[in-house]
């Protein structure tokens, strides 16, 4: 039955790839959707399946054929459902459903031919991203790894007759690829290493093994593995293509580059647990990389006026918080924070797509203002996910964050907390800037028609999000608010079910049971720090939110003032720290020249070839002069043979 | 006799070709499209009889030939030959469709040509006889010599000329190779013998191994082309039509990694070993060189050829590799190469017959305009990239393991090849398709004829079905592959001096 999940969304993208162009926009559409809520319905059922099963214990296993096979690498497409798998394939058909049938409204002024080649990618989509989350083993992850990649590059580039649309998803699969290499090299030197690709293999014949003290394969193995976590799930240094990415159509970017596909690097981790586990070196880096991302993005998402733009930073902010907890070992979690994160960044991305979609294109929130009166679906479900990813308390991201926190402080990276306690203000107030700004405050019309990308006709009439939109919204609003007491922290008498649900996911098989009592015994001591630190960071979170209220609600023109005191913090910020030219100095640049007019147009046809036609020329040549020898004349060969034998009579008689 | 019926079908429909009024060409070129395809079934035939457990030759024919020399016609397949010998047979009719439209100067000498360069090829693949090999192997070259020099672009002349000599300079010293081989056997055995399996199992001193090696190689080393004899690749490729670069590409390429895995590695397996990180040396090279170079030209061809470079890297570090993923994965990438350069130069002929121009900066904006040659374009790319799911990636991740066992430095390397690949494919296709039209002459261009579809849908039918379904192709190959690998380690532990003194 597993094999049906990915399998439906795969049937829906066959149909509207091969019969979409002439099917009615409606149908298109909703066989997609339908697809999706069918995989959601396999997926609710396999998952009550696997609850029935004893804790500790759980999994579902189809292998469906094999692959690939030579010699002793074999690869068999096998899919194994587990704790971890089961919330991710319901996040993915769940959210991604919603996102559908959000999608059926929205995109709904494309021609059909267009509409249809627009969901036959997301159902492609949910295909590679079920088949990368229900994957057994590293290469079978790696063909949904590859296959969100290029999901995204198509929809990144659905509007191809952009330029910046069709250079952001070219931008998208190169960045990448090349945390791809490593990627890659991490898992030949996994097969190298355990002679097994498959996830549960290594699990266990890591288990008995103490982590590594000193940096080994397992170390590089995993350093190798995170490098390709930092391409995919948009971490430093590789995660300029992100922001760039917002160029798609935004439940794309809610869907793919906020809910699902960019926690794919979070989720490998998780996958790989044990392994990480036994590399304590490499899960510091990530956990640091991880807390310098939450607040590197969370910079930029300050200053930014493209509406999609401070969400796309807020998502890279945010994985980084997922990082941070996978590095300290808090695997459960970072992937409890994945779980509620999709639930309000993809709120936050549809209730965005909602404002552009009734502005008739409009991003720039400086052309924004007072649309909670014409939008008020959109205002108080966008206000929902706004609190939930601020961390006000009793909404779904105060209930992860605070235990990525309390989690970081505890391991003992007091420094690692307070970037990321930072990271929490931040979030606040840029949240909150945004919310305010777009709904808040008068309304603020742009002048020069020219550069408006649909024409002024449209702000005329504003209008909410029709039901299909509204709908998907309303829901994810709830979502936000209710996905965190899955996790409801034991020290409220809580019983924190997520985690315990997840732990056999993050354990090898044999030591399961005597890491669970271990970690009971350490989670009753500090109930009292969990609850001061909690303390504090509400505190923050409600900080960043007045600090907000005063910068761009109360006072506007402070912020304006800000900037002007600080111009060259402030440049930095909305040039994004100039890294995209940084890099395009110091990497694209210099290849280019030295492929171009060192490697082609000096080593490739000057010198190797001017080899081949000099010794070209030479044979030339020789030929020519021994022609002359050839002349045809008898009395100059006749010359020749006396000439030869007068020297070798000559040799013979003075040597 | 199927095998031998094999050689002589693409050479009887020539005959009959060359029989018919030059003037009748819509009968000549649905009699060599007919003549290819019957050819095409019976490789399928040929393929549907073959024991794929088994890794011996299969299907021998042995006749003596010049029995004072010890020249036979001895022939066969095993594993390895068997799908190139399937992949000849099914580019080659693509490879007529594609000048169906563009080729109109002497279609009879054209067919007649691309006829009889196909039985040379296959002869090339089955033969286990070494002279029997170097007359095929020489045969080739004069009717794709033709292939660019007639109907070629401007400077075909130049580049048919390069590629003459360029091959035959390597193909001299391999001659020598030969006769030298079937003369030692002589002076051992008492009895020249030009058989391939015979002078496997004939213990070949050090001296004998370092020169023979370096011999066949060069001659495949140019062939491949591995860097840095590969400049005479990107001419013919410019210069050749597009039936041309698609045979030449598709199949011709081959000629010389498939002869390293049939001659080079296993008559003289100490040198091979020997020699093999210098090999791989050159094969990493080629791959980031190749990749580089790409990405900087301004001609579509030009970006192919040199993809090519890169591509054949991959398949000659597999082979260097020489362990079982290593040389399977290099056989597969053959094949994947074959499919889709074969392809890509297939489309890159499509545009040029539509626009006459290949440069990049000519186009923009295509998918609009051509939506299903860009379809087709797209899945091409992608398998070229080594997306997974498509064909190249299964080769490349096979090499990757087999080269990551034998010496990780050099996987490394490779790996910056699959980011390499998405920079050049990914920047030209962009630029060729995406964004606005922005050439007027682009904005009315037809889409894909029926006969084009019929060249183009079967080469993206496979890149697809060779990606999700690679066991049919690597389960038949594997027995040979093995015994191939085995081989070439049989002396392993035993000192052989190599270098000579």
């Amino acid at each position: 039955m597993l094999i049906w999940i990915p399998l439906l969304p795969l049937l829906g993208f066959l149909i509207n790839t091969f019969a979409g162009r002439r099917l009615p926009k409606a149908m298109s559409g909703g066989l997609a959707s339908l697809a999706m809520l069918a995989a959601f319905g396999v997926s609710v059922v396999e998952v009550a399946a696997l609850l029935n099963q004893a804790p500790g214990g759980r999994e579902l296993v189809q292998t469906v054929y094999t692959w690939i096979a030579s010699g002793d690498f074999q690869i068999p497409v096998t899919l194994r459902l587990d704790p971890l798998s089961a919330l991710m394939i319901l996040v993915v058909t769940g959210i991604g459903f919603l996102i559908h049938v959000y999608s059926t409204a929205y995109m709904h002024d494309e021609p059909a031919p267009e509409y249809a080649r627009y969901f036959s990618y997301l159902n492609l989509f949910a295909f590679f991203m079920l088949l990368l989350v229900l994957a057994a083993n590293f290469i079978i992850l790696f063909v949904g790894w590859e296959g969100v990649g290029l999901c995204s590059y198509l929809l990144i580039g659905f509007w191809y007759q952009k330029p910046s649309a069709a250079d952001a998803g070219k931008k998208a699969f190169i960045v990448n690829r090349i945390g791809d290499v490593g990627f890659i090299l991490g898992v030949l030197l996994a097969f190298v290493r355990f002679g097994t690709l498959d996830f549960q293999r290594i699990a266990a014949a890591l288990g008995p093994l103490a982590p590594e003290a000193a940096f080994g394969a397992v170390s590089l193995i995993a350093l190798l593995l995170f490098i390709g976590a930092t391409g995919k799930s948009a971490q430093i240094p590789l995660y300029i293509w992100l922001p760039d990415a917002m160029e798609g159509p935004t439940p794309v970017s809610a869907l793919i580059h906020a809910a699902t596909m960019v926690t794919a690097g979070v989720y490998l981790i998780g996958r790989n647990a044990v392994l990480f586990t036994h590399a304590p070196d490499v899960l510091l880096i990530v956990a640091v990389i991880g807390a310098l991302t939450a607040v590197w993005a969370g910079m930029f998402g300050l200053v930014q006026t493209d509406i999609k733009r401070v969400l796309a930073y807020s998502t890279v902010s945010q994985l980084g918080y997922m990082f941070l907890a996978m590095g300290v070992g808090a695997y459960a979690a970072g992937i409890f924070h994945l779980f509620t994160h999709a639930f309000f960044k993809a709120l936050l991305f549809l209730g965005a797509g909602a404002v552009i979609h009734a502005l008739a294109g409009e991003q720039d929130l400086r052309y924004m203002g007072g649309l909670r009166r014409d939008l008020p679906i959109t205002y108080w479900t966008f206000l929902i996910g706004s609190l939930a990813i601020a961390g006000v308390p009793g909404l779904a991201g105060f209930f992860s964050k605070d235990e990525i926190l309390y989690r970081t402080f505890a391991s003992g990276h007091p420094w690692l907390w307070l970037i990321g306690a930072a990271t929490s203000l931040m979030t606040a107030i840029y949240m909150f800037r945004l919310v305010f700004l777009a709904f808040h405050g008068p309304r603020r019309v742009r002048h020069d028609h020219d550069h408006d990308p649909a024409g002024s006709h449209a702000h005329a009439h504003l209008h909410d999000a029709p039901r299909a939109m509204g709908i998907p919204l309303v829901v994810l609003a709830l979502g936000s608010i209710l996905a965190g007491y899955i996790g409801f922290p034991e020290m409220f008498g809580g019983a924190n079910w997520i985690e315990h649900f997840l732990e056999p996911s993050f354990t090898a098989p044999a030591v399961a049971e005597s890491l669970e009592g271990a970690e009971a015994a350490a989670g009753a001591a500090s109930h009292s720090l969990e609850l001061v630190l909690v303390i504090v960071s509400s505190i923050l979170a409600l900080a960043g939110i007045a600090l907000a209220a005063q910068l761009y609600l109360k006072r506007p023109g402070v912020s304006a003032r800000l900037a002007e005191r600080f111009p060259r913090l402030y440049r930095f910020l909305v040039n994004k720290g100039y890294v995209d030219e940084i890099y395009d100095e110091l990497f694209v640049q210099p290849v280019k020249s030295l492929s171009d007019n060192v490697l082609w147009n000096s080593l490739d046809t000057k010198v190797i070839d001017g080899a081949v036609n000099g010794v070209g020329t030479i044979v030339g040549e020789t030929g020519g002069v021994v022609r002359h020898l050839q002349t045809g004349s008898m009395r100059a060969y006749a010359l020749s043979v006396l000439l030869g034998a007068v020297l070798m009579v000559g040799y013979y008689l003075w040597r | 006799m199927l095998l031998t019926f094999l050689v002589l079908a693409p050479i009887a429909g020539a005959a009959i070709i060359a029989c018919t009024s030059g003037r009748r060409e819509a009968l000549i070129r649905r009699t060599a499209l007919a003549v290819s395809v019957v050819e095409f079934g019976l490789t399928l035939l040929l393929w549907t009889r073959f024991d794929g457990t088994s890794a011996e030759f299969q299907f021998i024919e042995r006749r003596a030939w010049i029995p004072a020399f010890g020249v036979d016609y001895f022939i066969g397949v095993d594993g390895i030959s068997l799908f190139l010998v399937v992949l000849t047979g099914f580019l080659t009719p693509l490879a007529l469709l594609s000048s169906w439209e563009s080729v109109h100067d002497r279609v009879k000498e054209f067919s007649l040509f691309v006829l009889a360069l196909e039985s040379a090829m296959v002869g090339v693949f089955i033969s286990l006889d070494l002279f029997l090999f170097y007359i095929f192997w020489d045969a080739m070259l004069i009717p794709m010599y033709f292939l660019i020099g007639i109907w070629g672009y401007d400077r075909r002349v130049y580049a048919a000329i390069k590629f003459i000599l360029y091959t035959m300079g390597g193909s001299v010293l391999m001659l020598v190779a030969i006769l030298t081989l079937a003369y030692y056997h002589g002076a051992v055995t008492g009895m020249p013998s030009f058989d391939l399996l015979k002078l496997y199992a004939l213990p070949l001193p050090g001296w004998l191994q370092f020169w023979g090696f370096l011999a066949f190689t060069m001659a495949f080393a140019i062939k491949v082309p591995l860097f840095p004899f590969h400049t005479w690749l990107p001419d013919a490729h410019v210069e050749a039509p597009t039936a041309g670069s698609v045979i030449l590409a598709g199949v011709l390429l081959k000629m010389g990694t498939y002869g390293l895995v049939r001659f080079a590695f296993p008559l003289f397996p100490d040198a091979a070993l020997y020699f093999a990180p210098y090999l791989a040396g050159l094969a990493v090279i080629g791959i980031v060189y190749g990749a580089l170079v790409a990405m900087v030209q301004p001609d579509l061809k030009k970006l192919v050829a040199y993809s090519s470079v890169s591509h054949l890297g991959f398949v000659a570090l597999g082979i260097s590799a020489m362990n079982v993923q290593g040389v399977q994965g290099a056989v597969y990438q053959m094949l994947n190469h074959g499919v889709s350069t074969g392809a890509l130069f297939l489309i890159v002929g499509m545009l040029s017959d539509r626009r006459h121009t290949r440069l990049i900066a000519q186009f923009g904006g295509l998918k609009k305009v051509l939506p299903k040659l860009t379809t087709a374009f797209l899945i091409i790319t992608l398998a070229s990239i080594g997306l997974p799911g498509l064909n190249g990636f299964v080769g490349e991740l096979l090499i990757l393991v087999g080269a990551f066992r034998w010496d990780p430095r050099y996987a490394a390397v490779a790996a910056t090849g699959v980011l390499l690949s998405a920079v050049y494919m990914l920047w030209m296709f962009q630029r060729v398709n995406y964004g606005p039209v922005t050439n007027e002459e682009n904005a009315h261009l037809p889409d894909l004829t029926l006969r084009e579809r019929w060249a183009l849908w079967p080469a993206v039918a496979m890149c697809i079905f060779m990606g999700v379904a690679p066991m049919v192709f690597l389960k038949p190959m594997e027995p040979s592959v093995t015994r191939l690998v085995e081989q070439v380690h049989r002396n392993q532990g035993q000192q052989v001096r190599i270098l000579p003194r």
